[in-house]
């Protein structure tokens, strides 16, 4: 498989830059004379850097907003407001020939294998499809080759083309969609959730290809996910999600090792370790109640309603994801701090 | 647990030495039109009053079935059980009439599932759905039955339960959700309860909450629990025993402790090198080659030996037994000792 369209270009470079990204959902009410009557939250002004080679991890629980980040990644979500760039070009104003150009440099693997390929498709026009509404991509005397390249890096027997998805497990269907991905060879793939539907034994082989075809591609990867090991293992920078907004972003040391928010603190804190002896030594931060609805959200710090450390200027000014005192990376807390060591 | 003493004196005592539950090489097949899936191969476990056993595997491994056997709630067909017992406190369950389990299921032994949204029923309110088993099951009146719902959602930790008593499931989050589940399996005040995956749905966060919640009911209510799961983290936090299942068979079993420091079957060994971890990053993850197995076409000898790195001739050819490795420790390896005794692997 050949290399990117710019193997040339230095690691560390910002290829996707993504500025106060918001998205909401309309609430209506009515049938024929539909009434705007509140909106759900779902992305709160984000704003990110993708540097080209790296992956950022993007972590949080359902409803922080995740997924809906990555369909207005994708221009499957059109955002309420915002700015984003990917290498130059502005992702949300453009169209037409612009926009296919820009979706061929960037392109999804989905979280579940079992509803994200069509079950009528051969894998051969599963993954082959792109280059329909691609022709440039791939001459088309050439297609069936490049298919079948495509199944071999992804570790699949070339000679299955044929065959349905039924035919494949689960770990082998989420290969499938990896190489269906790659097939426009895209500088920038977002994962949504790609190994949480799978089991234990498979998942870390899903994990090692897409860091062996970071390497050999020089892809850059927006991983989202919510099992903050998996996330640890692969990324080098985190963002942390809550409420539609990054409550923290940073390099993986800096999230898991000198988590200044509160809310990361409680996270981390909340993960299942398997070592029975940490059982006795781990302490838990448990948060009060449930997280509050996007539709209406606390004001100010989205958090301080299940926050410990909550007083009364949360309720009134917004914190902004700036560097503290505690720890020069980005974390959008009045008090952050290091939590005190075990 | 409360003023209500709805518990009844057991149909018999756990007899002395007897365990409180015991599952004796229980075989369950499928029968499709495909074939037969031999799902459940012999597998034997046992609990005692006030412990609690992890049951852990991947899908397809037999752990749900396992379960919904000793329930009495397995499809049937297509579900066979050919051979085995459940006995429950001296009763053997699979010779017993319908009506007696029904006695047993609920009263003696509930289960929470892992989807609460479809496990509760969404057109009715949460309070009549708790509520309804202490009617049919107790004979109590509404206003009782009212009362001593609302004190089971005390007991869940749901804030404000006289005013939710009358929301319906989908109001509720989906923690609070498994909350309600859990409150309706405690209404008989079960001896054993049989928690399906009960947090693979919830947030990290909740999850906590939610497993803290069923240590403390197990502990308070001196419950026994039998916790199936996929994940290493949550039973390396709860769980005093763990049996470890692999295409339907229990393949490793020991207490929670030994067999996170020295596994002794390679597939244990296996699944606890594959998972990444929150303390350390990076580096290439460990994997356990190939797929798990179809169970209509299980390989000879041990089931596992088609992905083993231990793999030797002898493992395509006999079945393993199982080795008892000391301490109650078993491993259905034939090299159960030299795999707990090789550290590097």
């Amino acid at each position: 498989m050949t290399a990117p369209a710019s193997p040339t270009t230095v690691r560390g470079e910002t290829l996707l830059d993504v500025d106060h990204v918001v998205k909401h959902f309309p609430i209506t009410q009515g049938v024929v004379f539909k009434k705007k009557t509140g909106a759900v939250k779902a992305v709160d002004g984000v704003s990110f850097q993708l540097r080209r080679g790296e992956t950022l991890g993007i972590v949080g629980e359902s409803g922080c907003g995740k997924s809906t980040l990555a369909r207005l990644l994708m221009r499957l979500e059109k955002p309420t407001a915002g700015r984003a760039t990917l290498a130059g070009r502005d992702l949300f104003a453009a169209s037409g020939g612009e926009l296919r150009r820009i979706r061929r440099n960037m392109q999804m693997v989905m979280q579940d294998p079992y509803t994200s390929l069509n079950p009528r498709m051969t894998v051969g026009d599963i993954i082959g499809e792109p280059f329909e509404i691609h022709p440039e991509a791939a001459p088309k005397g050439s297609r069936q080759r490049r298919v079948q390249e495509l199944l071999d890096v992804v570790g699949l027997n070339p000679e299955h083309i044929n065959r349905y998805p039924h035919q494949f497990s689960g770990g082998q269907r989420q290969r499938i969609g990896i190489a269906r991905a790659l097939a426009l060879r895209p500088e920038v793939i977002v994962c949504d959730e790609p190994v949480s539907a799978l089991d234990v034994s498979i998942q870390a082989q899903v994990i090692n290809l897409l860091e062996e075809l970071q390497d050999e591609l020089g892809l850059s990867y927006i991983f989202i996910a919510h099992d903050l090991s998996v996330v640890r293992h692969i990324s080098d920078r985190i963002a942390v999600m809550y409420l539609g907004r990054i409550v923290e972003i940073g390099t993986e040391d800096e999230i898991y090792d000198r988590a200044t928010h509160p809310y990361t603190q409680a996270l981390l804190s909340a993960a299942p370790v398997p070592d029975p002896d940490a059982r006795e030594h781990r302490s838990i931060i448990r948060l009060r109640g449930d997280v509050p609805s996007p539709a209406d959200p606390p004001s100010g710090c989205h958090f301080r309603t299940r926050c410990w450390k909550a007083q009364d200027i949360c309720a009134v000014q917004d914190p902004q994801a700036v560097p503290r005192a505690a720890d020069p990376h980005p974390s959008a807390c009045h008090f952050a701090e290091l939590r005190p060591g075990p | 647990m409360s003023q209500h003493a709805v518990r009844p004196t057991p149909a018999s005592p756990t007899p002395p030495g007897g365990h409180l539950l015991e599952v004796r090489d229980l075989h369950v097949e499928f029968r499709t039109g495909e074939g037969v899936a031999k799902v459940i191969n012999g597998v034997s476990y046992h609990l005692d009053p006030g412990e609690t056993l992890a049951v852990l595997g991947e899908s397809g491994s037999g752990k749900s079935v396992t379960a919904q056997a000793i329930m009495g709630i397995l499809d049937t067909p297509p579900a066979h059980i050919s051979s085995g017992e459940i006995r429950y406190s001296g009763h053997d369950l699979l010779g017993l009439p319908e009506e007696q389990r029904r006695q047993i299921r609920g009263k003696e032994i509930a289960m929470i599932f892992q989807d609460a949204l479809s496990a509760l029923n969404p057109v009715f309110p949460v309070g009549w759905q708790i509520g309804e088993t202490l009617r049919q099951r107790l004979g109590m009146s509404r206003a009782d039955a009212r009362r001593r719902s609302v004190e089971l959602m005390d007991l869940v930790q749901i804030p404000a339960a006289a005013r939710r008593l009358g929301d319906y499931p989908h109001q509720f989050s989906g923690g609070m959700r498994q909350r309600v589940m859990i409150a309706m399996a405690l209404a008989m005040e079960p001896r054993v309860l049989i928690a399906d995956e009960p947090t693979t749905a919830l947030d990290v966060t909740v999850q906590a909450q939610i497993m803290d919640l069923l240590a403390d009911l197990r502990r308070n209510l001196d419950m026994a629990m039998i916790l199936i799961t996929h994940d290493l983290g949550v039973v390396a936090d709860v769980a005093d025993r763990i049996a470890v299942m692999y295409a339907g068979r229990i393949v490793e079993h020991a207490d929670v402790r030994s067999l996170y420091r020295a596994p002794a079957h390679p597939y244990t060994k296996g699944l606890l090198n594959s998972i990444p971890r929150l303390d350390q990053r990076g580096g290439k993850l460990s994997t356990i080659r190939g797929l798990p197995p179809n169970l209509m076409r299980i390989p000879s000898g041990c089931p596992f030996h088609p992905r083993c790195p231990y793999v030797q001739q002898v493992c395509v050819d006999v079945v393993p037994h199982d080795l008892v490795l000391g301490d109650g420790r078993t491993s259905a390896c034939h090299f159960a000792q030299e795999v707990r005794d090789d550290r590097a692997g």
